[in-house]
């Protein structure tokens, strides 16, 4: 029987498996995030990241298994209350509203204040402290000129700030990023993993699928590295580093980088 | 005075007015319904009632029978959230049918001979309803829970992940049309003091999605544009007689063509209004 | 009595198949519901009654109806369909709607809003099986639906159209990738699509002797009854599923009051909706999830 660890861990994830048809997407990986840690995962395309945090995030439910929050069992939780418990997540395909500005997203995702009656007001004038958290997260982000733009018609790096500040205005205690420096150039990653230790120093836990080894070394305490929907190493990133196993799963796979 | 023709169109777009917005907000999530004369034949038989045969006062059968059909669109609601898209409407059109041939078969409300003894309104009261619904929708339009709407409507899936429930959205949103899809069924009963099931069929319905799309449908001012054209035009067409519908339809699809959108939409919207569309 | 409701129930029942196909063509392929098929239908109607009074044989007025229908449903495809096959699905509905209501209106203005007639010695052949009484149109009706069912079943199974039909509608993007040309079997849906709708329209027609322009509005919402419960990625569930609700609705006329027909047929297509939405004869529903 799982309870929810009090242990200190914002999210555990323990012998989850999740088949597609034939394709064992994930078997049997057990992942511990542990709170205020930022921790990486990283394999080959269609190892199963994608799929980790879509089981995660209640987008599907796994097959066995358990996933647990620093409180909670979520493992059967329909999608908004397991973001309303905290987690919340950008995708790897950039998934954004296609009628919304940019400052919309930014309102969106926020919770309700309670069932009252502002919820049915007009936000400016009923909400005012949505607005504000609004706000805060366009500067934080540097997206004002880009405030009342329909944020799908914004270039890519734009956009996925404008996911990370949506997900952020929920208000998470974990957040999870499907590759987010994927074409960003130097410049941007090293600004968004600045942003990414601003973030983690304030309290927020991180889990972070990326390609790119020299941002998640970097930037991550821990590493998982999965390899046909198990994990076949974990560690710290000098470790994972020196693994053979990785070396010849993963690095062998895509070259050495 | 206003010539009793005029009144009667004036009283006509108010009504379709209403149901115009009954399908909006539905849409608003995503759902298209070809089923809320359902809806509104349900209002209009339960207000009815209560006027001619209880002698309620009609504000309160009409509140009555829009928590009545608003219930009943939440029944309806759940189900459809098995369904998407091209499905979800026929399924619906199914239940608009089923609901006229409901009304055919209860003799209770006079069958297929219809039903009749309501008090005439006057086009004040009906225009009092349309222009509150429509505030109501306008205020609605830039609240939080609007925003939760619009959501589910570009990315559903999206949605829920980041917190929304989307069940409790697209039913409301089936509950909420659906009471309004009444309060345009108890009004056009007591405009016309006559209704018969066959009022309330399949092409009422699509004259709501019509409105709906031709005025624009993201924004809740595209229902007083579209309820408007729907009326007037073919009586603006009048001069061709018989070839005047045929000319609504040639309008119909050049509109369709030349503008998809509908008439109104943000933009237009934001420029007519002197807005800079944030808010 | 039990057997001429079952035959009655037959003929209507092959004219819903008919149509019902004429809407899944366009509707399983392109997921757009194609609002002026019963108009579609009650032109080839028309045709098919213009050309007899000119004296000529049933089978040129099949001909001409169909040909007919055929034409005008390629204008709305043209027209009405792809300058908006973009769109929300919507948008496409309403443009068809556009031409349904030009096309009541010129048929009303042409042939009148009176239902026409034909003299009633025309096509009033009956032959008797035992107790059972059949119109000689009768039997022309049923047959003509199942050699055109047979016909476009063999179009869809068997040619290389019918694959690149089959290919658009499981994926849009997949059919271009394999070289499919789109725009070309949108218009041969729409074509073949329109060759059943007025074939229908003949038929039935010529079967009760009598056509008005409002005919197409009340069979053209049965049909889409008979098309969900008939599955609309099979044609032969069409096959079953129109005599099933022909047959379901002269029983319930002729026992249970006629008005309570609609409840059940539409009660029907609701349930097979939620319960199967393959539809009856449908294969079973692909097991994946949406891509996140
Ligand atoms: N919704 C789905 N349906 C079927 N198969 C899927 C689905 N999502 C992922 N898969 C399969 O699961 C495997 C892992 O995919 P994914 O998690 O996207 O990999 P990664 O993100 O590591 O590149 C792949 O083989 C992929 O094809
Ligand atoms: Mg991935």
């Amino acid at each position: 029987m799982v309870t929810a660890a009090k242990n200190g861990a914002a999210l555990t994830l323990s012998g989850v498996h999740k088949n597609f048809g034939g394709i064992r997407a994930l078997s049997d990986v057990s992942i511990t995030v542990p709170e205020g840690r930022i921790v990486g995962v990283i394999g080959p395309n269609g190892a199963g990241k994608t799929t980790l945090f879509n089981v995660i995030t209640g987008a599907f439910h796994a097959d066995s298994g358990s996933i647990v929050t620093a409180e909670q069992i979520i493992t059967r939780w329909p999608p908004h209350r397991i973001a309303r418990a905290g987690i919340a997540r950008t995708f790897q395909n950039i998934r954004l509203f296609s009628s919304m500005t940019v400052w919309e997203h930014l309102l969106v995702a926020q919770p309700r204040q309670g069932a009252s009656l502002r919820n049915l007001m007009p936000i400016r004038w009923a909400n005012p402290e949505a607005a504000r958290r609004a706000e805060d997260a366009l500067s934080f982000f540097g997206l004002e000129p880009y405030r009342t733009a329909i944020a799908r018609t914004l270039p890519y790096g734009i956009q996925r700030k404008v996911e990370m500040a949506r997900a952020l205005t929920s208000d998470p205690k974990l957040l999870l990023l499907d590759e987010p420096v994927a074409g960003m150039n130097y410049d941007e990653a090293e600004d968004l993993r600045a942003l990414l230790v601003g973030l983690n120093q304030r309290g927020l836990s991180i889990l972070l699928i990326e390609h790119d080894m020299t941002f998640v070394m970097s930037l991550c305490h821990e590493i998982y590295v999965l390899d046909f929907g198990a994990v076949i190493a974990e560690g710290s990133p000098n470790k994972v580093r020196n693994d053979p196993v990785v070396l010849d799963a993963y690095l062998g796979a895509e070259g050495a980088c | 005075m206003m010539s009793t023709y005029y009144a009667g169109l004036l009283a006509d777009i108010g009504i379709l007015l209403i149901g115009t917005l009954s399908v909006y907000v539905i849409l608003a999530t995503g759902q298209l319904s070809l089923g809320n004369a359902g809806f509104m034949g349900i209002g209009s038989y339960i207000a009815s009632f209560l006027t001619v045969e209880w002698h309620w006062p009609l504000t309160v059968a009409l509140v009555i029978s829009a928590l009545a059909a608003s219930m009943i669109g939440i029944i309806v609601g759940f189900p459809a959230l098995r369904l998407k898209g091209i499905y979800l409407a026929i399924a619906t059109l199914g239940f608009g049918e089923m609901v006229r041939s409901f009304f055919l078969n209860f003799d209770r409300m006079g069958g297929s001979s219809g039903y009749h003894g309501m008090q005439h309104i006057s086009l004040a009261y009906i225009w009092l309803w349309a222009a509150g619904i429509f505030l109501i929708v306008t205020i609605l339009e830039r609240s939080q829970l609007w925003l939760e709407l619009r959501a589910v409507h570009d990315d559903e899936t999206a949605a829920g992940l980041v917190g929304l429930n989307t069940t409790h959205i697209k039913v409301g949103a089936f509950g909420f049309g659906a009471a309004i899809a009444a309060i345009a069924g108890g009004l056009f009963a007591h405009h016309y003091v006559y209704i018969e099931p066959g009022n309330f069929g399949f092409e009422r319905s699509i004259d709501f999605v019509l409105a709906v799309i031709l005025g624009g449908s993201t924004v809740g001012a595209g229902a007083v544009v579209g309820a408007g054209l729907l009326i007037l035009l073919p009586e603006w067409l009048r001069f061709l007689a018989d070839w005047r519908l045929a000319a609504f339809g040639v309008l119909l699809i050049l509109v369709l063509l030349l503008r998809r959108q509908g008439i109104l939409d943000r933009p237009l919207l934001a420029k007519l209004t002197f807005r800079s569309g944030a808010w | 009595m039990l057997l001429q409701q079952l035959v009655n129930g037959l003929t209507l029942g092959a004219v819903y198949t008919l149509i019902a196909l004429a809407f899944s063509l366009v509707m399983g392929i392109l997921s757009v519901l194609n609002l002026a098929i019963g108009e579609l239908f009650m032109l080839g109607g028309y045709i098919g009654f213009a050309v007899i009074a000119m004296h000529f044989p049933l089978p040129v007025a099949l001909a001409a109806g169909m040909a007919g229908a055929a034409i005008l449903s390629v204008v709305i495809q043209k027209v009405a369909y792809e300058p908006l096959r973009d769109a929300p699905l919507v948008t496409p509905m309403l443009s068809t709607l556009g031409f349904s209501i030009i096309l009541q209106n010129v048929v009303t203005n042409v042939w009148g809003s009176d239902p026409l007639q034909l003299p009633s010695e025309m096509f009033d052949n009956r032959v008797a099986l035992g107790s059972v009484d059949i119109g000689v149109m009768q039997l022309v009706v049923v047959g003509a639906t199942v050699a055109l069912v047979a016909i476009v079943a063999y179009i869809v199974q068997q040619t290389s159209v019918g694959r690149a039909l089959r290919a658009v509608a499981e994926s849009r993007e997949v059919a271009r990738l394999l070289g499919v040309s789109v725009n070309r079997v949108t218009l041969v849906a729409f074509l073949i699509s329109g060759l059943l709708a007025g074939a229908a329209g003949v038929l039935i027609s010529l079967h009760y002797a009598a056509i008005t322009p409002y005919i197409g509005v009340d069979i053209g919402l049965k049909a889409i009854a008979v098309m969900v419960i008939g599955g609309t990625t099979r044609v032969f569930g069409a096959l079953i599923a129109g005599p099933l609700i022909g047959i379901v609705e002269v029983f319930t006329i002729a026992y249970g009051g006629s008005q309570i027909r609609d409840l059940v047929v539409y009660g029907l297509m609701i349930l097979i909706l939620l319960l199967r939405p393959q539809g009856l004869l449908g294969g079973s529903r692909q097991d994946v999830g949406p891509r996140v």
